[in-house]
């Protein structure tokens, strides 16, 4: 595992040199600043409610990996002060789907940072987000010397056909897809890395039915105390050292967890799904947005009588989704 | 007569010098010791900015690591400094840098002088209260720990492994009984000052340097020695998890803290600017005389450790996903399981649904699909029918349907035609009520259009099946509540064992059952059983059939169910 852990590091310095720099705002990043690091391709109209979200939220600077985007986003984070960009035409399934890059970024400027892995449609929600700032929350988990926080992905989709609702830059996309599957999560052990491999959602009965085994893995670990010799594995759902992997509890309680609300579902997202198939450069040779695309040709619905509306982090945990822990 | 307050600080220094103003603006002189590892840079910019105020001063800085003398140390030579400078204290309160007073300093100034004599030190010998956190009780005060429990983990195990081997044991100086308690005490100069300076201070002093934890022990030990009117718990609300952390106080407890009527809460997270100004505003003439109630607190964070360490029953999540064996709870409410019944009876699913208000499920684990009542294709939690994705992972499938239909309890048919895939699992659940009738399997042969040997074959099969079931609801590990009946024991006296099943279901209003589900018609099946045995396939769960139709007048004798537990 270490030799595995020393490859992923060399892998990301050497697809550094695919990264340039095209806004560099590092030097405001403070010691004891919570960092958030995601790459985006296409993804603009997303930002100005991503940015709102997270700077709500108490994140101090954004590391963005732009992944060669043609529709302005430079425009749009220019001469923000808590955003730095670097830009990219690499190919982004070479590059391990950007964990190389971001794994470089981190070990250049996030070193005992807690740093926060998103893409820009997935939003943090932690216990009590509500009242408390992020810093609370990572000042909590120093306090018991835990290194990293599990959040799993949680697939929001509108109650309708998914290109009924547009989406408009700025819009909380939560208001559109506001429902979510509540309890038909299967979770298994994977041994190698030590971290749980979950599966279901509305992506798994909607699109995966006849082949379960390849549906998405949703466990993720995206709040991490950011170490340079630390390294995701594949996406956000594992890394190494593999004691990092182990946010769950399996000899008594709960430990305290998270929530990634996931919006991929707008009305974006059919456009983006051809796109994708036709780059093949996503997880699998992209099988994911093969199936998208074979089952949104015919009836993109994916709600269904016992879907829940978000409400809030209560809510969530109360359904056993998340857990405060001894977080009080 | 006043009140004079030590301050131990080592971080959130802007906090510190909040709290500080406010002592003094109602008169109260503060000792300030800051940790001597807090950059000089920094101590020196802290001590300018409070340099203005006359009752404020800074006593000499030790190095405080958690569990080690620093800490006594530091309380100690603010102390010294408190009762020497400031002659008109009389009750010294020992506080931190992430203390912050509840209610007006007026308040706690009254209390105290209601109680002038009085100590109030949490003190309690070891013997009796199991506090303690990682086993280190009442070696606490026999052993040596010289070594840091946070840096060097390593030595300080060895260390500890070492001095139980060769059984040292140290002596504990003359009439001194070890108490332990909350490191924030309030005392009075008489105590104080007798601790202090007693003669055998250096004595005492050697001892508890090498005791674990001593902040928690030196004053708490030694007040017994000289104090006479001891009150056993301390003014600050401090709370402490499983693994001994402080609590931590945020924004959103303003209401709880506020309710408390505690004077002083520690620990308060530095950023909850909201508390800060609320409580930290300048004092109105009002005055109150509540005693301090933190019961709600208490729970609140009771419930936040049991949350820890227990857990919510039969929910698998994220961050909770235990060995096996090690649930708590398999699952997260009691479920029925029928083997045989639907086979028996034609009306079976309804009549139950009628007689026990249960959602009663078909198959739930037939191959083609998970047959949910009514027909449903999709259940509670967006939970699907599709047998690919409940084969997928049949552990989650069982218990994500129990957990998401909590409050309304769940039956359904099981058979040795459904997948077999949870067996273990309902057998080792305390949650789950077992009733099979054995060999019932046969009955849908019996009635079928089949050529005979595929018959033969299928019931091979099927019995082997559910004999394999049987086996595991009868091994020493099923915690299930099992019913089993061969089919020809059931039929004789069917209501019976249907009573009692269904009593168990419905305990909260026991009526007889006045309706009875309406058995298939089975003319002819012993002889059915009999062309099996002739074609060499011995079907033996059902029990013994006769060839001819039953006498009715001999089989009137009513047997009592077998029943495992």
């Amino acid at each position: 595992m270490r030799i595995r852990r020393k490859r992923r590091i060399i892998r990301a310095v050497r697809k550094s040199r695919q990264l340039r720099c095209k806004q560099d705002h590092t030097g405001h990043i403070k010691p004891g600043h919570t960092l958030l690091v995601t790459t985006a391709r296409n993804e603009a109209i997303r930002f100005p409610y991503f940015l709102q979200y997270y700077r709500d939220m108490g994140i101090d600077h954004f590391l963005v990996v732009d992944n060669d985007s043609t529709d302005g986003l430079m425009d749009l984070l220019r001469g923000m002060p808590d955003v730095s960009v670097w830009y990219t035409k690499g190919s982004y399934k070479a590059a391990n789907f950007g964990v190389d890059w971001m794994n470089a970024l981190k070990r250049k400027y996030a070193h005992g940072h807690w740093t926060l892995v998103v893409d820009p449609d997935e939003f943090f929600i932690y216990p009590f987000c509500d009242s408390r700032p992020i810093k609370a929350l990572t000042d909590w988990l120093d306090s018991g010397s835990l290194r990293s926080f599990s959040a799993m992905l949680l697939d929001m989709y509108p109650k309708g056909r998914i290109d009924e609702f547009p989406y408009a830059a700025g819009q909380n996309p939560m208001d559109i897809a506001s429902w979510f599957d509540a309890g038909n999560y299967s979770i298994k052990k994977n041994y190698e890395y030590g971290n749980l491999w979950i599966q279901g959602g509305p992506r798994a009965r909607a699109f995966f039915v006849d082949k379960p085994y390849q549906a998405p893995a949703l466990n993720k670990i995206p709040l991490v105390k950011w170490d340079r010799h630390y390294a995701y594995v594949s996406s956000t759902h594992a890394l190494l050292p593999r004691g990092l992997n182990r946010v769950y509890e399996e000899w008594g309680g709960e430990k305290a967890s998270g929530m990634l609300l996931h919006t991929k579902f707008l009305n974006t997202f059919p456009v983006k799904a051809q796109e994708e198939l036709a780059r093949k450069q996503h997880y699998g040779d992209s099988v994911e947005y093969e199936a998208y695309a074979a089952t949104l040709q015919r009836n993109p619905d994916l709600w269904c009588k016992w879907s829940e509306r978000y409400i809030n982090w209560r809510q969530l945990e109360i359904l056993g989704l998340m857990s405060k822990g001894n977080w009080a | 007569m006043t009140l004079g307050v030590i301050m131990l600080v080592h971080e959130a220094l802007h906090r510190a010098t909040e709290v500080a103003r406010h002592w003094t603006a109602s008169g109260c002189p503060v000792v300030i010791h800051v940790d001597a590892s807090v950059p000089r840079k920094t101590y020196r910019s802290f001590r300018e900015a409070l340099a203005q105020d006359p009752l404020i001063t800074f006593s000499a800085r030790h190095k405080c690591e958690w569990g080690m003398w620093g800490l006594v140390a530091a309380a100690q030579s603010a102390s010294e400094l408190m009762l020497e400078r400031f002659p008109d204290v009389r009750h010294v309160y020992l506080s931190s840098g992430s203390c912050l007073p509840l209610r007006p300093v007026a308040e706690l100034k009254d209390y105290l002088d209601a109680r002038p004599r009085t100590d109030f030190i949490e003190s309690a010998t070891t013997a009796d209260v199991p506090w303690t956190v990682g086993g280190l009780d009442a070696e606490r005060f026999t052993l040596r720990f010289p070594f840091s429990w946070k840096k060097h983990r390593f030595l300080f195990d060895r260390y500890v492994k070492f001095q139980r081997r060769i059984g040292m044991k140290r002596r504990i100086p003359n009439g001194l009984v070890p108490h332990m308690g909350s490191q924030w005490w309030c005392l009075t100069r008489q105590t104080l000052s007798a601790i202090l300076q007693d003669p055998e201070r250096p004595a005492y002093d050697a001892y508890f340097q090498k005791v674990w934890i001593p902040d928690e022990s030196y004053f708490q030990s030694l007040a017994r020695l000289y104090s006479t009117d001891i009150e056993s718990r301390s003014l600050t609300l401090s709370k402490f998890d499983y693994q001994g952390k402080p609590h931590i106080f945020y924004d959103d407890h303003l209401q709880l803290l506020r309710r408390s009527d505690c004077f002083v809460a520690r620990k308060i997270w530095p950023g909850a600017d909201r508390l800060y100004s609320a409580f930290l505003k300048p004092e109105t003439a009002e005055r109150r005389t509540a005693e301090p109630n933190p019961t709600k607190i208490d729970r609140l964070f009771a419930k936040a450790v049991e949350r820890r360490t227990i857990g919510r029953p039969g929910l698998y999540m994220q961050s909770r996903f235990l060995h096996h064996s090690w649930e708590n709870g398999v699952t997260s409410a009691p479920y029925s399981v029928f083997q045989g019944f639907a086979e028996l009876f034609e009306d079976f699913e309804p009549w139950l649904a009628r007689a026990t208000g249960c959602q009663v499920h078909g198959h739930l684990f037939a191959p083609k699909r998970a047959e949910f009542a009514s027909g449903q294709h999709i259940l509670n939690g967006a939970l699907t029918d599709n047998a690919a994705l409940r084969d997928n992972n049949p552990r989650a499938f069982l218990t994500n349907l129990i957990w998401n239909t909590r409050g309304e309890r769940q039956c359904f048919q099981y058979g040795p035609g459904d997948k077999q895939g949870n067996n273990w699992l309902m057998a080792k659940d305390s949650n789950a009520q077992i009733s099979v009738i054995s060999g019932a399997w046969a009955v849908p042969l019996f009635k079928s259009n089949l050529n005979f040997a595929d018959i033969r074959k299928e019931a091979a099969k099927l019995q082997k099946i559910e004999s394999e079931f049987l086996d595991v609801l009868r091994s020493p590990w099923a915690k299930a509540r099992v019913r089993i009946w061969t089919m020809a024991e059931f039929i004789e006296a069917p209501m019976e064992p249907l009573q009692s099943v269904v009593d168990e279901i419905r305990i909260r209003s026991p009526h007889r059952l006045t309706e009875a589900p309406r058995m298939t018609d089975l003319t002819g099946f012993g002889k059915f059983l009999q062309n099996l045995k002739n074609q060499g396939m011995h079907p033996y769960l059902m029990g013994d059939f006769s060839v001819t139709p039953d006498d009715p007048d001999s089989s009137n004798l009513p047997r009592r169910p077998y029943l495992v537990q």
